[in-house]
């Protein structure tokens, strides 16, 4: 047995490699309109001055990422300009030369080094079970598959296109410092994110609570709950400073210019309807569903008629605003009451006994999960925000293994419609089978003799989504209803995924509050 | 290994057949040990990592795309999908009005014309257009492409992946990781790959059928290997490269089990097979002995020459010191081609004869083939994967070795591989090859004197200084890596003095044909040494 006496970190490095010469296969591949968003960027910051950047309209995808996401495409652009210096043009739309293609693609693998380098750390931090066993059982490297291999992160960034697998670095490696205990590293990197990308606000509340609770108090009262004398001035004033300096970094050039409106503009479009295109599988989802039964409904049992209902609200999402016909209509703000009510308990629940980093991620996994419940224009891609994190608890713990099964499984299956082109199928089936059967294999054994992961009734539901994956791309395809109904696969998707979304969710909750009830973690 | 070795292996097989049944039947019961519940993971995530491989390299081109008026392989596919879904069967191999041979005519045995045939019927339900008569000639189309990608890949799945899966599973002596280790390399030879679903061809389906031959005759089923491979031979005749190894292994088995008794019983029933197969491969064209004759004429082109293009072959690598093609006549040509493919076939095959066991029948299977690439009429640069099939049989045994000479027969389709715009899927699946191949089975590691299987010589030839063999070796590798990385890099990147446009694809042929040449020398000297002992065997796993 050759490869794993090779004993160390040296398979590291070889599962990294590997991933990512696979990636370079998909060069060639389908990208999607995110590729034209990021080449735009590109020219943008190239070829434009600073004060221009968040004015700029020429193309319809404009700015809006944080300015240091900016300043990365600037960094880009200067490399970029070796390959193809057309692609730095503002009025060159929809221009992809090979070369280009080439570079965006690169640039993708290189900068998910960040990635690699947040994974190995993460891995470092897992607690290694007792006793000599085979490397292909460690903790480590199971977490270290899950991670690198992770199918949703390979088809949304290597094939969709998309600079995710750098951003979840950052995030990555700030839980990583949480977890060695390096606070002020981990709010740092935390607050560099922020500012690359503003979608992991979402997770904002779990590193405050946390950072407040456990860093600027420095102790605990015996039966865990806070000790409102320990509080260190110091330590606020140090974390103060460093998302400060961070966000004045990046944001300081643009108040100094008086662009600020402009920008937040840019950052926070609450003109797009409540669900995306596809809709995400969330709480709307199913509340979109509801509300279209009971409208069928209504007009079978002739309580409502049907003239009066307005139309085209199944389109699919076609239409960005969806009209709600019984039920009411969902306004942005009763989203955000509804997130931030799904995140309370959770931090609340670590401000009034924090278990450590442990309990902070926990928390961070139910920001993350609740914020993509509840949240407004919900991309179906931030489910990520949850699955990668949860990654490191499932090699710690069964239960919590047996929820990372549930929601990958339904999460990953849920970005199926994000390839659609008949090349990418069987490229996405493989990777999603590959990741399922190593997740499900390499979990039951680090946990065998423990009893099964899932229970029955998440077993017949998973093998649902087989079921749902056949009739959505080859049974629906060659029916008669592809013409007339074109978006029920997309409907019969998002609505069975964001069953089992709901469910982890609750089950995440229900361990969380299961673990706060206990007196003392050992 | 003997007669009876292969009944019991075959039994042990059945055992344990017999047992992962049960243990599924169990799994019902919550009680499947997690230990079989791992292999066979890794096994499948292997085949399909292998897949998801094969499927990205598909992305990419194919040859002669948009290259009026000849187009490339895949057109000569497509064409042959036209041919047999509109003609009749007799007028196949003829050159009619309707049927012009000098475009890509049928020149592949019967099997092939039935496999176009099968796939044209596909093509007409999902888009006429693709296969009608005249009007198709050089259709491309992205809709197409993915038809014509498909049935690669689902050829491959049905014939060659199942061959591979199971000759590492039950034909590999190692411990469950190591050959899920040889699986994983099996499946990700680049060469295979890059032909199949970059360049375009069915390279699989021959070359699965002869590995199911292998197999066959490695569990001791001795008739069905013998079937498998005339299935082989009728899908591609150049699998004949193969064709004395089978048949010096069975008759050598044959005659060691006694011709007047059970050996008698087996050739007849091999001589029965074999003649069956054939004659139901070529049924319908037997009705007239000019169908087959004019088949047989296709398929074996004398008039194209000693070789085409730059070939890693002896003789296109003679050609640079001594122009044989306008020194000698066309038949001498063949007989000087004949004769040297003969007297380096021999030994090996001698051998064989002498000694058919399973061991010896893979090492003649690859010197046979290497020696017929090597010397023989008429030779593709695309056959060296004929070699490359029987020499990854020999991951296991010889693993530098091994991965050494596959890495130089992909390297020497590199100028095909610049033809076709292949060159990312090239360098990505050749640097994976080699770091996982060397990584996974530690080869660098197992290049001792005992392991290279070189002892006796070096007892034989005791008068040579004592050197510390398996330093030299690596250094070798070292610096044939180097070479052929440099090698690749400035024939992607350079453009060629112009009084020598071949200077680049003269370069890589004359070094592939070194490493060629070296293989086969190596091959039959560890063929000639003693058979692997029990010793290093152990150690190695």
């Amino acid at each position: 047995m050759a490869a794993p006496e090779v004993d160390g970190r040296s398979w590291f490095p070889v599962l990294a490699l590997g991933v990512s010469l696979l990636k370079c296969l998909f060069i060639s591949a389908y990208h999607s309109t995110d590729f034209e968003v990021h080449r735009n960027w590109l020219a943008i910051t190239h070829s434009l001055p600073v004060s221009r950047w968040y004015y700029e309209n020429t193309s319809e995808w404009t700015l809006d990422y944080p300015p240091l996401f900016a300043w990365f495409e600037f960094g880009l652009s200067h490399v970029a300009q070796h390959f193809d210096r057309n692609m730095l043009l503002v009025e060159n739309l929809n221009y992809a030369s090979p070369s280009t293609v080439l570079f965006q693609r690169l640039s993708v693998i290189f900068t998910d080094v960040v990635f690699i380098y947040a994974a190995r750390e993460c891995c470092r931090c897992v607690q290694e079970q007792k006793g000599s066993r085979d490397v292909l059982n460690r903790p480590s490297f199971v977490l270290a598959v899950l991670l690198l291999w992770n199918f949703g992160l390979l088809v949304v960034d290597h094939i969709h296109f998309q600079y995710n697998g750098f951003l979840f670095g950052f995030l990555l490696l700030s839980v990583a410092k949480h977890l060695q205990s390096r606070h002020l590293q981990g709010a740092l990197l935390f607050s560099v994110l922020l500012n690359l990308k503003h979608i992991y606000l979402y997770v904002a509340p779990a590193y405050g609570t946390y950072l407040l609770r456990s860093y600027c108090f420095t102790q605990d009262n015996k039966d865990g709950s806070v000790r409102w004398r320990s509080f260190s001035p110091l330590r606020l004033l140090a974390l103060g400073g460093i998302v400060a300096s961070a966000c004045a970094l990046s944001f300081g050039p643009f108040i100094v210019m008086g662009q600020l409106p402009q920008v937040l503009s840019r950052l926070f479009p609450f003109k797009r309807g409540l669900c995306h295109a596809y809709w995400a599988p969330n709480i709307w989802a199913l509340y979109n569903v509801l509300d279209k039964c009971l409208a069928t409904l209504g007009v079978r049992l002739k309580l409502l008629d049907e003239t009066e209902l307005p139309r085209a609200s199944m389109t699919g999402g076609l239409v960005q605003e969806f009209q709600h016909s019984v039920l009411p209509s969902v306004s942005p703000s009763v989203t955000l009451v509804c997130t931030l009510l799904s995140i309370l308990p959770a931090a609340a629940s670590i401000w009034r006994r924090p278990r450590g980093a442990r309990g902070f991620l926990r928390c961070l996994l139910l920001c993350a999960l609740g914020s993509f419940m509840f949240g407004w224009h919900v991309h179906e891609k931030a489910v990520l925000i949850a699955i990668l994190p949860l990654s490191i608890l499932a090699v710690e713990s069964r239960e919590d293994a047996g929820i990372f099964l549930v929601l990958t499984t339904t999460g990953h299956y849920s970005l199926f419609p994000l390839l659609f082109t008949p090349a990418e199928l069987p490229i996405k089936v493989v990777l999603m089978l590959m990741f399922t059967v190593y997740s499900f294999t390499a979990l039951r054994k680090l946990y065998s003799g423990q009893g099964s992961l899932l229970h029955p009734p998440e077993v017949v539901y998973l093998l649902g989504l087989v079921a749902v994956a056949i009739a959505c791309e080859v049974v629906f395809p060659l029916s008669p209803w592809r013409q007339k109904l074109p978006f029920l696969p997309l409907l019969a998707t998002s609505v069975y995924c964001s069953v089992g979304v709901c469910y982890s969710f609750l089950r995440l909750y229900v361990s969380l509050l299961r673990q706060g009830e206990k007196p003392k973690q050992p | 290994m003997t007669y009876t070795g292969n009944v019991n292996r075959f039994h042990n097989c059945l055992n344990e057949l017999i047992f992962v049944n049960r243990l599924f039947l169990l799994s019902e019961a919550n009680f499947l040990p997690v230990k079989v519940m791992q292999t066979w993971s890794l096994v499948s995530i292997c085949v399909l990592l292998g897949v998801v491989v094969r499927w990205g390299v598909s992305l990419n081109s194919y040859s002669g795309a948009g290259k009026a008026p000849m187009f490339g392989d895949y057109e000569a596919q497509r064409h042959w999908q036209e041919v047999t879904y509109n003609l009749p069967l007799q007028d196949w191999y003829f050159n009619t009005t309707d049927n012009d041979l000098n475009y890509w005519g049928l020149d592949y045995p019967p099997l092939t014309a039935y496999h176009s045939w099968i796939c044209a019927y596909v093509a007409k339900m999902i888009n006429p257009e693709w296969v009608e008569l005249h009007k198709s000639r050089g259709y491309e189309s992205p809709a197409h492409k993915l038809f014509m990608r498909a049935t690669v890949l689902v050829a491959d799945l049905l014939i060659y992946i199942p061959a591979v899966v199971l000759y590492c599973l039950y034909l590999i002596d190692a411990s469950s990781k190591k050959k899920v280790s040889i699986l994983f390399c099996f499946l990700l030879y680049p060469g295979l790959i890059l032909i199949d679903y970059g360049h375009f061809q069915y390279n699989g389906v021959s070359q699965g059928f002869a590995l199911w031959g292998v197999l066959a005759l490695g569990l001791g089923w001795d008739v069905l290997g013998s079937m498998a491979f005339c299935l082989a031979l009728n899908y591609k005749q150049m699998e004949l490269y193969h064709a004395l190894p089978f048949f010096c292994y069975l008759l050598g088995k044959c005659v060691k089990l006694g011709l007047m008794g059970r050996g008698l019983f087996l050739l007849v029933r091999i001589a029965v097979t074999v003649l069956v197969t054939f004659a139901l491969c070529w049924l319908p064209f037997l009705s007239d002995p000019n169908w087959a004759l004019q088949v047989v004429r296709r398929i074996f082109p004398v008039a194209r020459g000693l070789f085409e293009d730059k070939v890693a072959n002896t003789w296109c690598s003679l050609n640079i010191l001594i122009k044989i093609r306008s020194i000698l006549s066309r038949d001498s040509q063949l007989y000087l081609s004949f004769a040297f493919t003969l007297l380096a076939v021999l030994p090996s095959a001698l051998r064989l004869l002498t000694k058919p066991t399973f061991w010896q029948f893979k090492l003649a299977l690859a010197n046979s083939s290497l020696a017929f690439f090597l010397f023989s009429y008429q030779v593709h640069e695309k056959s060296i994967l004929l070699a490359a099939l029987p020499v990854c049989l020999l991951l296991n045994d010889l693993p530098l070795m091994v991965i050494w000479f596959l890495q130089a027969s992909t390297f020497s389709m590199l100028p095909l591989f610049l033809k076709d715009g292949l060159l990312v899927p090239y360098v990505v699946t050749s640097l994976a090859f080699l770091f996982f191949s060397i990584y996974l089975l530690s080869a660098l590691e197992h290049c001792s004197e005992d392991e290279l299987r070189l002892g006796a010589y070096h007892k034989l030839f005791f008068c040579l200084p004592k050197m510390d063999l398996a330093h030299i070796v690596r250094w070798k590798f070292y610096i044939s890596i180097a070479a052929m990385a440099g090698l690749s890099i400035v024939s992607a990147a350079l453009v060629p003095p112009p009084h020598l446009p071949d200077l680049f694809p003269v370069l890589v042929s004359a070094t592939a044909f070194l490493h060629f040449l070296g293989t086969f020398i190596y091959l039959n000297i560890v063929q000639f040494s003693g058979p692997p002992s029990r010793r290093s065997q152990k150690k190695n796993n």
